[in-house]
């Protein structure tokens, strides 16, 4: 027995801990955390109206013309509109590909449709836009199918309709609402695929044991057990479309969104704190939304 | 041990509407990637014609010829591989900090630990830029490096504290019981276990970094990374079939080390063991 | 080779001496001090929480007492990590390395102390042999069942030659069957060896078939501790009865209206008599009449419950061959018990 070490275990412990966790942690803490109050600091500065320079002094005059100014209003309920359609379209059709993938398919079938949402999901971000970009176009594949299918008079009747249409799928409110739905419809899936798997197949065989039809078992048991992955995924969906300036900015109508607001305002018209003011507006949307959704009972299941 | 599943009786078997709509959801999540691929081909180069009117392989040359892609290629690949490496060592230190100990104030740590990737990219990238603008510093490869890192560092952290989490506690005791100093538990077994989840997460962090646009666009400077360049390509009107090139080279770059990172850390992989 | 407790003049093999542990409120182990020979084969038993696993963990090294003196061999190792104690430990769940070929897992210990590659093998073949594993030695541990896996477990345990060996309920993940062959090989191996043997157990037929000596822990304390023979037959407190051979306790009300004296006190169901109608009991057997509330059949002997008074409920055992069977007794019948007083062990309050 050589080399009799005398230790401590909590003392050692302790000092592991702390030689372990504070690169990270300062990492996080001063770049990341830093910036994010520096930024939120920015949104409580204001702009000199004469000099356009920030006046380094405390002031509620930013956030009085975020939320003052009709213009300003429009966008932020414009892009809530956006998240919570998108949201919802985006749950309705994630939830026969999560139910069939956690519940149905075979193990092999299972691998095929786990590869086959993530691979999409992690495709590249700009690539996918643009792909949409080209199939949404006025010469585009959509259009094609549509006329090929004699469906021309539909669409057009779609995009003659105010407000979401406009003069081509690539140009209106309906197409970045498809973009949206597609780009984040993994993110959907993945959670919802997982909270469905976690239900044992033995519950279902109980509850139609107990006389539950497939409807009612669906209605009673999946869904309540699968409402914490819904709510985990719609999360993404809706704190994804809240913060995306890409995407409307490459395919859409002319109205603005939050985030293109706050990239034009930090960069063009140099504002930084309306885009600070601005980009403060998705984390109060977010924390009302989970408030929302903890007040339903959504995570009540985990 | 997988067996083929028994044929189920037919109350437990999908609906044809849940088999549509399923297959259907999947065809959805994958046509338009095909889609960029055939505009690669195409002989039009004005508009979005289809079907496309011929299909060459003359703007592969083209994109190859051109340096400014080439030079972006290279500045993505060098601030992927910086961000990741920087990714792998802070994550895997915090994965290893935080996988069991529980202590006072561990929930607010953990949630800092998810922050990152939990609120909108523009967040991150605005506030970065706040950061940078206040301390002065210029923007530039480090910047973007810095800006990966955080979120990659994310991505990291849960793969290896979730394989963490899996590893029974027995296995370091039982290795400290036959001797083992804490190293060589280390290099002998806690190594051996997390080595898939790690090379699956620096995988995952460098696909995510090679494509990452929303943070970069604050953070690049006048650097322009492939993401910049295809962006800002987009508002271009010549040579639209170049982009559709680079595209393609996009995917099959990323497609890689995502692929690998699912084959490290599918389920089955792991039903040794416990 | 049974030993009636720790021989003065030799050094004990473990010692814990006023060991105390807590976890935030809750106390796991209370002030225990407990004394094992060497070569002793010695059982912790207890319900889950009772501070068994506790006391094995401390002897190990894997947690360290907020109090109170740990001693190997005569020597403090109260501060003395895991890797640096002469102990090994076999694990509830084996703890076997997935990653690595039983042949591996059973030289790991050479391994992390530096033995050359080559007699690594030689070693790791012939404990191998030792557990009658010598042509597994190149599989992975999942492609063992699990009572092969226990002997790897062992193997590796014991390839660091231990003073002492620490079992951590070794038998509890095997069925019945395989349970009772290792219970055979375990007490042969350790007969063999000469190795302090130190295991944790909820299962007290397996405390009492293994051990040289039991140390019976309830609620962070140890209970009473003795050879088999006399924790089955004189258990001092009521939990120790009812935990070990699980004896009728008579509380003192219910024993001063049956015998007539104010002290509680065990009497195990088979030592209880089941008179005949009209049969006398013997003479001086204490006597009792009471109406049988269940019978159930287990085999070889049946069990009953009687009902003597409002509170007071014995278990009867009849063995079925002795012609002592339980034909025409039924839930509902009025029967007399009786039994010789000496059976009835006086229990401490």
């Amino acid at each position: 027995m050589a080399g009799r070490a005398e230790f401590s275990l909590q003392g050692r412990q302790a000092f592991y801990f702390a030689l372990l966790l504070a690169p990270p942690l300062l990492w996080l803490g001063i770049v990341y955390l830093g910036s994010l109050l520096t930024l939120l600091l920015q949104s409580f500065y204001a702009i000199d109206e004469f000099t356009a320079r920030i006046v380094p002094e405390f002031t509620l005059a930013t956030y009085r013309q975020l939320l003052t100014q009709p213009a300003h209003i429009d966008i932020i309920v414009r892009t809530l509109l956006m998240a919570v359609a998108v949201t919802l379209t985006a749950a309705v059709i994630a939830f026969p590909v999560a139910l069939y993938m956690a519940r149905y398919a075979g193990p092999r079938t299972k691998a095929l449709f786990y590869v086959g949402v993530m691979l999409p999901m992690w495709t590249s971000y700009l690539v996918k836009v643009y792909a949409w970009r080209l199939i949404l176009a006025k010469q585009g594949i959509a259009s094609w199918g549509f006329e090929h299918l004699g469906l021309m008079a539909a669409l057009d009747q779609a995009l003659a309709v105010p407000v979401v249409g406009g003069p081509s799928l690539a140009s209106s409110y309906i197409g970045m609402f498809i973009v949206f739905v597609y780009m984040w419809l993994p993110f959907m899936i993945l959670p919802l695929a997982a909270a469905l798997e976690r239900v044992p197949a033995s519950l279902l065989q109980a509850s139609a044991d107990l006389g539950a039809r497939p409807a009612q078992t669906f209605r009673n048991v999946v869904l309540p057990l699968a409402l914490p992955g819904l709510a985990a995924g719609s999360i993404f969906t809706f704190s994804l479309t809240l913060g995306d300036y890409i995407i409307p900015s490459v395919v859409g109508a002319p109205g603005y969104f939050i985030g293109m607001m706050v990239y034009q305002q930090q960069g063009t018209a140099g504002n930084l704190p309306l885009a600070a003011a601005f980009s403060v507006v998705p984390i109060v949307l977010i924390g009302l939304y989970l408030m929302l959704a903890r007040r339903l009972g959504a995570f009540d299941a985990l | 041990m997988r067996s083929e599943q028994p044929r189920r009786p037919s109350w437990e078997r999908p609906s044809l509407f849940t088999r549509v709509m399923a297959a259907v959801g999947l065809v959805f999540l994958h046509a338009p990637v095909w889609v960029i691929a055939l505009y690669a081909f195409t002989t039009e180069d004005r508009t979005y014609q289809f079907p496309p009117p011929g299909l060459t392989l003359h703007w592969f040359d083209v994109a190859f010829a051109r340096d400014d892609i080439w030079e972006s290629m290279r500045l993505s690949l060098l601030v992927a591989s910086a961000a990741t490496l920087l990714a792998i060592i802070l994550g895997t230190l915090a994965a290893f900090a935080l996988a069991r100990r529980t202590f006072t104030g561990k929930e607010s740590i953990t949630l800092l630990f998810v922050l990152p990737i939990a609120l909108p990219g523009i967040l991150t990238g605005l506030a970065l830029l706040a950061g940078m603008r206040t301390i002065g510093l210029e923007p530039g490869f480090w910047t973007i490096v810095a800006g990966h890192a955080t979120f990659c560092l994310v991505i990291v952290y849960n793969n290896v504290v979730a394989r963490l989490r899996r590893i029974p506690p027995s296995w370091v005791e039982a290795s400290m019981d036959l001797g083992a100093r804490g190293h060589q538990t280390f290099r002998y077994v806690l190594l051996p276990q997390i080595a898939t989840a790690l090379l699956a997460g620096g995988m995952l962090a460098f696909a995510l970094s090679f494509d990452e646009i929303i943070v970069t666009l604050f953070t690049a400077g006048h650097e322009r990374t492939l993401p910049i360049w295809f962006y800002s390509e987009l508002f271009r009107p010549r040579e639209r079939p170049v982009t559709n090139v680079v595209a393609v080279v996009v995917i099959l770059v990323t497609l890689v080390p995502i692929l690998l990172a699912y084959y490290l850390t599918r389920p089955d992989e792991q039903s040794q063991g416990t | 080779m049974l030993r009636a407790g720790p021989t003065v003049d030799m050094t004990p093999a473990i010692e814990l001496r006023a060991t105390h542990r807590a976890f935030g409120s809750v106390v796991a182990l209370d002030s225990v001090s407990l004394t094992i020979a060497p070569g002793e084969f010695f059982a912790l038993l207890g319900p889950s929480g009772s501070g068994k696993t506790t006391c094995l963990r401390l002897i190990a090294g894997f947690d360290q007492p907020d109090s109170g003196t740990i001693l190997l061999d005569g020597e403090d190792v109260t501060n003395t990590p895991p890797f640096a104690r002469n102990v090994n430990t076999v694990f509830q769940d084996y703890a076997l390395f997935p990653h690595m070929t039983v042949a591996e897992n059973v030289a790991y210990g050479l391994r992390v102390r530096g033995i050359a590659r080559a007699e690594r093998a030689r070693q790791a073949g012939d404990m191998l042999d030792l557990v009658r594993l010598g042509e597994f030695g190149a599989r992975r541990p999942h492609q063992l069942s699990g009572g092969q896996r226990q002997r790897v477990a062992l193997a590796r345990a014991l390839i660091n030659r231990p003073q002492v060996l620490l079992l951590d309920e070794p038998l509890g993940a095997l069925d019945l069957k395989l349970r009772e062959e290792m219970q055979v090989e375990l007490k042969g191996l350790q007969q063999r060896l000469g190795i302090t043997f130190v295991f944790v157990t909820h299962d007290q037929g397996e405390a009492l078939s293994m051990a040289d000596r039991v140390a019976v822990f309830s609620q962070g304390r140890i209970e009473q501790l003795d050879t088999p023979r006399v924790l089955y037959n004189r258990p001092q407190t009521a939990f120790v009865a009812s935990f070990v051979g699980s004896a009728n306790v008579v509380g003192r009300e219910a024993a001063q209206i049956l015998t007539g004296r104010d002290r509680a006190f065990a009497i195990r169901p088979e030592l209880i008599d089941l008179l005949a109608a009209g049969e006398p009991a013997a003479d001086g057997y204490v006597q009792c009449a009471g109406e049988i509330v269940d019978v159930l059949y287990h085999g070889a002997s049946s069990r009953l419950r009687v009902k003597v008074d409002e509170r007071t409920t014995l278990a009867v055992a009849r063995s079925e061959s002795a012609g002592g069977g339980v034909q025409g007794l039924t839930t509902g019948a009025h029967v007399r018990l009786a039994w010789r007083p000496d059976h009835a062990v006086p229990l401490q309050d």
